[in-house]
């Protein structure tokens, strides 16, 4: 049986790699893949949680309804990141300096 | 060593080290490749803690939806934006570093201060967790169900809304 705690150590190192992804670089697809990665890492935790206390599945009901979110998350991101390119030609994200564009 | 902890060690490796190619790729068609098999290899986690039906959500959605998205969004940004080299980092690296090195910390000195041994005794769920699912999304949560359909149903229109528009010049 694997302890709780080998999945808290794989979550706390998805987590903090799409902290510094989402920090660290410029392109804004690649910002929005770090989002996702620390979503998983949140998931990874409700559910490792779910199985090691009861396994009553609310956990596994929250990730869920996590997983729709963070589709939708990228859905809209992903369009509002395609009209941003369309409005200044570039994808890096410290070009985007205008808001009335 | 058990065949169990070889595997949680293969998918928790996959997952880990891809999440890091995400990082450090200067290619972003790499990056999302990358990001594909770390979401695979959390699919694989999700099956270890005997969430199956969740881990098949995982592949469907992520792995079919959610990269495919990424890639297709690259596609048309790299056809319409000016820039073909390749992305390198950012100029707040080191801030961006010093502050994942501070979250890392913190969450690391929480996780070792937990009891290492807890929560092993507990048996998972040996057969499917289908029937459950299905039952307390009728039931229990059967008003967040709702509203997740709405709410798909609005980021759906409000995608296209967003991204369908052509900018027009006066």
């Amino acid at each position: 049986m694997i302890p709780v705690i080998y999945f808290l150590y794989i979550s706390i190192a998805l987590f903090v790699i799409g902290l510094v992804t989402v920090l660290v670089r410029k392109n804004a697809i690649v910002i929005l893949m770090g989002v996702e990665l620390m979503l998983n890492a949140t998931n990874i935790n409700l559910v490792a949680f779910d199985k090691y206390y009861g396994s009553k599945m609310d956990g596994q009901m929250f990730s869920l309804f996590v997983i729709v979110v963070a589709a939708a998350e990228a859905t809209v991101a992903l369009a509002i990141i395609i009209k941003a390119v369309r409005a200044f030609g570039t994808t890096n994200v410290d070009e985007f300096d205008k808001l009335k564009g | 060593m058990s065949v169990i902890e070889i595997i949680f060690y293969i998918f928790g490796g996959l997952t880990v080290l891809s999440a890091l190619g995400v990082l450090f790729s200067s290619n972003i068609l790499y990056s999302a490749i990358s990001l594909l098999a770390s979401l695979l290899g959390v699919a694989g986690l999700f099956v270890l803690s005997s969430a199956d039906f969740l881990a098949v959500t995982q592949i469907l959605i992520y792995v079919g939806g959610v990269t495919v998205l990424m890639i297709f969004g690259i596609m048309v940004t790299k056809r319409v934006s000016k820039d073909n080299e390749p992305i390198s980092f950012a100029h707040n690296k080191g801030a961006g570093l010093v502050l994942g090195a501070i979250v890392l910390g913190v969450l690391s000195y929480f996780a070792f201060t937990l009891n290492p041994m807890l929560g092993t005794a507990i048996k998972g769920q040996e057969s499917t967790t289908l029937p459950i699912i299905g039952e307390k999304l009728m039931t229990d949560y059967l008003f967040p169900f709702e509203i997740a359909a709405v709410f798909l149903l609005i980021v759906l229109i409000g995608a296209i809304f967003i991204a369908g528009k052509k900018i027009t010049e006066k």
